[in-house]
C-alpha cells in the first residue's frame, strides 16, 4: 500500500521521531511531487515558497554566471533538506537547483508551514532545531570549502 | 558625419557618400597611443599609462570605456580607469585572454591603438553633494576608480556629501589600487575591504562584501549605489541593497558582454533589449536588467 | 517628369534603361540564375533577367524551374539579397604599417563604381531600409553608407513564394520606401510592358534616354490586378499585433525546448536574412609589419558569438535560437525602433529542417496563458 503523506513526512530524517500528530501538521502543508533530470525545482530570484524534503534522487544547488554558465555549489541527496529562504523576508530564493536525475520530493508549502508554527510555538521551536541543526552542518562544511584546501596557496 | 536618411531617395546621397569615403574610417579606426608607462597592481593585472601619437580620442567620463588593439593580436574593451594631463589615459586590464595578455605584457615605448572613449557612464557629476555608495569585487574597481576619486573630493569641488566603498578581493595581495585607497580615506571616505580567504597577518574582514553592508552606516533612501565586479557578485549584491531599502531605481550597475566594434555595428555586446556598447556598461538595476541577468542565457 | 508620375516601357525600353544605367558608369547588378537559383550578378541586358524563371518554395525546399513564358519577374527572392553589396561579407576596415615604436594607419578606400540595383524587390528594399538604421547612421558604417547610396530599381511583386509574408509586415507587394524607380511587370493583352513609377529625380533623369508612354487608366488597373493577385496569394502570415510584447514576456516559453530539438545551429537563417548584420572582426599579421584587421559576417548561433573570458553565454541552441527570434520579432524595436524582418521567407525556405518563424510565433501567442514567466525584481 503507498505510504500517506504523513507517513513520508515522518520517515525522512528531518523530521524523525516526530510524534504522529506532528507529522499530520506537517503533511497538511505537503504534497508528493516528481521532477524530471534536468528540471529546475528552484528559480534564482522567484519567490521562496516552499520546503523540500528529499526522498529519491540527487539536487545540485547552482549558480549561474555569464560565461561559466551553472556553477554547482552544492549537491543534495535524498534523505537532505533543500530551500531555506521561505523562513525569513524577502522569501526569495538565491540559487538555482537543478534535479541530476528523476528526484522525487515531499514538497511542503512555506506559507501554510509558517503559519502552523506561528499558532503553535512548540511546533514552531522543535522546527527551528531541526532546520538550525542542518544549516549549521552546512555551514561548517562551506566554511571548509573556502579554504580552497586543495589549492596550492591557502592566504595572502 | 551626415546620415543616409530611409526617407532619402538613395541616388540623392550620392555625391555626399563620394566624399565620406574619402574622410577617415571614422569610429572603426584606432588612433596611435605610446604606452608611457605599465604598472603591475597584482601578478595578472597591469595598469598602462597611454599617451596620443597623434590626436587624442576625448576625454572618457567615469565608467566608459575604450576599445585597446595589440596590433596583429586583436583588440578588446578595456575600462577606463583614469585620465592625466597631456591626453593620458589609464587602462587597467586583467590579463585572461589573448588581447589582454597582450596588453599586460607591453613595454613602455610601445604602441597600441585606441578607439573611444563608449558607452554610458556612472552619472557621477549629478551625485556632487549627495550620497553615493559604491560596492567593488575584485578588477571591479577599475571602472569606479575615477568615479569614486572624483566622489571623494569635497562636495563643494564635485565630491559626495556621504561616501562608502565596499571593496571584495580573492586575497590580501590581489587588492588593486593600495595608494588610490589611502588616499580616499585621507579625504574622509568610509572604505572597508574585505578578502575571501588570509591568513592571520590580515587583520581585517573576511567574508563576502555584501556582509560589509551591515557595518557601514548609510541612509538607503537617500542613497545612489554603484556596483561592478563579477555579474553574479552583482546580482547578489544589488539584492542586498534592495533588502536594506535602496530602490532598484537608484542602484547602477556595470555590464560586460562579448564587445567588438563599440559603436552598436556587430551585435555581438547584445543583452535582451540592449547593445551594452550603447545602453550601456552603466545601466540601472531595475527594469527589465534583473530578469535580464537571470533568463538570458540559459 | 514629376515624381510619382508613371509611364510605361516595353521590353526594348528596359533594355535602354538598362544600357543607360551602363554609359552612366554604374555597374549594373541585378536578378540572374545561378546554380539553381535567383542570385545578384552583373546584368548587361534585360536577356540576363531570369527569364521565364518560377520557383516554388516551401520550408526546407526550395525548387526553381523554366518555362516557355517572358515573363522576367515571376519569382520570389533566392538565398542571395542585396545585403551582400552594400554589406560585403568580407572587408578590410583597416591596415598599418608596424615598426619599432610607431604605427601607420592607411585609410582602406572602397574603389568600385556605384551599383544601379535593379530588380530589387520590395520586400529587399525594406530590408535595405531596416539596415540603414543599423550601418547607415551618423556613427555607422563608412562603406555602407557609399555603398547605399547607388540606384535603386524595384520590380513589384506578381507571384509571391510559398514562404512570403510581406503584406504580414507591411513590405510588400507594392514598392514602398525611397528607390529611384519602381517596375510592375505586366503580361496580359497588352502585351509584356514594365509600369515605371518615378520616385527621384536621378530615376527620372535616367529614363531621359529611354522610349517611354504615359501610363493610362488600363495600365494602372493591370497593376492593380497584379498587387491584388500578389496579396491573395501571399504562402504565409505573421500576426504582428503585440508581437514584441509577446515574445519579451515568453522567454521561458516552453516552446523554445521544443524548437530547440529541431534547430541545428547552423545558422542558415542567419546567412540568407537580409537584415541579419553581426560581423565579427579578426586582425592579421604579415611578415613585413602590415597588419589588417578584417571583418565578416557572423552568426548569433555560432558557438563563439557571446564568448567572454571563460566561455560563450549562450552555450544553449535554445538559448540562441531564442536570442535569434527575439531579436528579428522584438528587441530589434527597443534597438532600432523598428521590426528586423521584412518577410521575405527567406529563414523559412533556406532552414535544413524547415523551422517556420511564423509558426513559432502562432505556437507561442497560442500558449502564452500557460506559460511561466519570471517578474521583475520587487523591490
Amino acid at each position: 500500500m503507498p505510504e500517506s503523506i504523513a507517513e513520508l513526512v515522518a520517515n525522512h530524517p528531518l523530521f524523525a521521531g516526530l510524534p504522529g500528530d506532528t507529522a499530520e501538521l506537517v503533511a497538511g502543508c505537503a504534497r508528493n511531487v516528481a521532477f524530471e533530470p534536468g528540471e529546475l525545482l528552484i528559480v534564482e530570484g522567484e519567490p521562496a515558497d516552499t520546503l523540500y524534503l528529499l526522498r529519491r534522487g540527487r539536487v545540485a544547488l547552482e549558480v549561474r554566471s555569464p560565461a561559466k554558465g551553472a556553477m554547482v555549489i552544492d549537491t543534495l541527496a535524498p534523505g537532505q533538506v533543500l530551500g531555506w529562504s521561505w523562513l525569513f523576508p524577502p522569501y526569495r530564493w538565491s540559487f538555482d537547483a537543478r534535479a541530476l536525475d528523476p528526484v522525487g520530493v515531499v514538497s511542503v508549502d512555506a506559507t501554510c508551514l509558517r503559519s502552523k508554527a506561528e499558532a503553535d510555538p512548540a511546533f514552531g521551536y522543535e522546527l527551528m532545531k531541526r532546520l538550525g541543526a542542518v544549516i549549521l552542518q552546512r555551514l561548517q562544511a562551506t566554511r571548509l570549502r573556502l579554504l580552497d584546501l586543495y589549492g596550492n596557496d591557502v592566504a595572502g | 558625419m551626415a546620415m543616409t536618411s530611409p526617407a532619402e531617395a538613395p541616388s540623392q546621397a550620392l555625391a555626399r557618400a563620394e566624399l565620406e569615403a574619402q574622410l577617415h574610417y571614422g569610429p572603426l579606426v584606432p588612433e596611435p597611443y605610446r604606452v608611457a608607462a605599465a604598472r603591475h597592481e597584482t601578478e595578472d593585472v597591469v595598469t598602462l599609462t597611454l599617451e596620443p601619437l597623434d590626436a587624442p580620442v576625448a576625454d572618457a567620463l567615469p565608467g566608459q570605456f575604450n576599445m585597446l588593439t595589440a596590433f596583429g593580436v586583436g583588440e578588446a574593451a578595456i575600462s577606463v580607469s583614469g585620465t592625466e594631463d597631456g591626453g593620458r589615459i589609464d587602462h587597467t586590464v586583467r590579463a585572461v585572454g589573448q588581447v589582454s595578455r597582450a596588453l599586460c605584457s607591453s613595454r613602455p615605448g610601445s604602441v597600441v591603438g585606441v578607439r573611444g572613449p563608449f558607452g554610458t557612464h556612472w552619472g557621477v557629476d549629478e551625485l556632487a553633494g549627495k550620497d553615493a555608495l559604491v560596492i567593488a569585487g575584485g578588477i571591479g574597481l577599475a571602472p569606479l576608480r575615477m568615479g569614486v576619486s572624483q566622489l571623494a573630493a569635497d562636495p563643494a569641488s564635485g565630491g559626495a556629501r556621504h561616501l562608502v566603498v565596499l571593496i571584495g578581493a580573492r586575497t590580501p595581495n590581489q587588492i588593486v589600487f593600495a595608494e588610490d585607497l589611502r588616499r580616499w580615506r585621507d579625504l574622509g571616505t568610509d572604505v572597508e575591504v574585505t578578502v575571501d580567504a588570509a591568513g592571520p597577518e590580515w587583520g581585517g574582514p573576511v567574508g563576502v562584501v555584501t556582509g560589509l553592508l551591515d557595518t557601514v552606516a548609510f541612509d538607503p533612501a537617500g542613497t545612489v549605489a554603484l556596483v561592478c565586479g563579477p555579474e553574479v557578485m552583482i546580482r547578489f549584491s544589488a539584492r542586498a541593497l534592495v533588502d536594506r531599502g535602496v530602490s532598484p531605481e537608484r542602484i547602477r550597475i556595470s555590464l560586460e558582454r562579448n564587445m567588438q566594434c563599440g559603436v552598436g555595428l556587430c551585435g555581438h555586446c547584445q543583452l535582451g533589449p540592449l547593445l551594452l556598447c550603447r545602453d550601456g556598461p552603466v545601466v540601472d538595476y531595475a527594469g527589465a536588467v534583473p530578469q535580464l541577468l537571470v533568463q538570458h542565457e540559459r | 517628369m514629376p515624381l510619382g508620375d508613371a509611364v510605361v516601357i516595353d521590353r526594348d525600353g528596359l533594355d535602354q534603361l538598362i544600357s543607360g544605367l551602363t554609359t552612366r558608369g554604374y555597374r549594373v547588378l541585378g536578378p540572374v540564375v545561378r546554380q539553381g537559383a535567383i542570385a545578384l550578378g552583373e546584368v548587361n541586358s534585360s536577356e540576363d533577367l531570369p527569364e521565364g524563371w518560377h520557383d516554388t518554395q516551401a520550408p526546407g525546399s526550395y525548387r526553381l524551374e523554366h518555362t516557355d513564358d517572358s515573363a522576367l519577374f515571376a519569382w520570389a527572392v533566392g538565398q542571395h539579397s542585396i545585403k551582400a553589396d552594400v554589406f560585403p561579407s568580407r572587408s578590410v576596415v583597416w591596415r598599418a604599417q608596424v615598426t619599432d615604436g610607431t604605427v601607420r594607419l592607411e585609410e582602406t578606400r572602397d574603389d568600385a563604381p556605384s551599383a544601379a540595383l535593379v530588380g530589387v524587390r520590395p520586400c529587399e528594399l525594406a530590408a535595405l531600409e531596416v539596415l540603414d538604421r543599423v550601418m547607415g547612421t551618423s556613427s555607422g558604417d563608412p562603406l555602407y553608407k557609399r555603398r547605399r547610396a547607388g540606384l535603386v530599381v524595384v520590380a513589384e511583386c506578381g507571384t509571391p513564394s510559398g514562404t512570403c509574408f510581406c503584406t504580414s509586415m507591411g513590405t510588400g507587394p507594392a514598392a514602398t520606401g525611397a528607390f529611384d524607380l519602381a517596375l510592375t511587370e505586366l503580361l496580359d493583352s497588352g502585351g509584356q510592358r514594365f509600369l515605371v513609377t518615378i520616385g527621384s529625380e536621378q530615376g527620372a533623369e535616367v529614363l531621359a534616354d529611354v522610349e517611354t508612354r504615359v501610363a493610362d487608366d488600363t495600365d494602372f488597373s493591370a497593376r492593380a490586378a497584379v498587387l491584388e493577385h500578389a496579396n491573395s496569394h501571399m504562402g504565409r502570415r505573421l500576426a504582428t499585433d503585440d508581437l514584441p510584447g509577446l515574445l519579451a514576456r515568453n522567454l521561458e516559453h516552453p516552446r523554445w525546448d521544443d524548437v530547440a530539438e529541431r534547430c541545428l545551429a547552423c545558422g542558415n537563417c542567419t546567412l540568407v536574412c537580409p537584415t541579419c548584420f553581426c560581423s565579427t572582426v579578426e586582425d592579421t599579421t604579415t611578415i613585413d609589419g602590415t597588419v589588417e584587421r578584417h571583418r565578416s559576417w557572423s552568426s548569433c548561433f555560432d558557438l563563439g558569438h557571446s564568448y567572454m573570458s571563460g566561455g560563450p553565454v549562450r552555450s544553449s541552441t535554445r538559448s540562441r535560437y531564442r536570442q535569434w527570434m527575439t531579436h528579428k520579432l522584438s528587441t530589434w524595436w527597443d534597438q532600432f525602433g523598428s521590426s528586423g524582418c521584412v518577410g521575405c521567407g527567406r529563414c523559412i525556405t533556406w532552414c535544413p529542417v524547415g523551422i517556420d518563424i511564423t509558426e513559432e510565433a502562432v505556437a507561442i501567442r497560442a500558449g502564452e496563458a500557460g506559460s511561466k514567466s519570471v517578474d521583475a525584481e520587487r523591490g
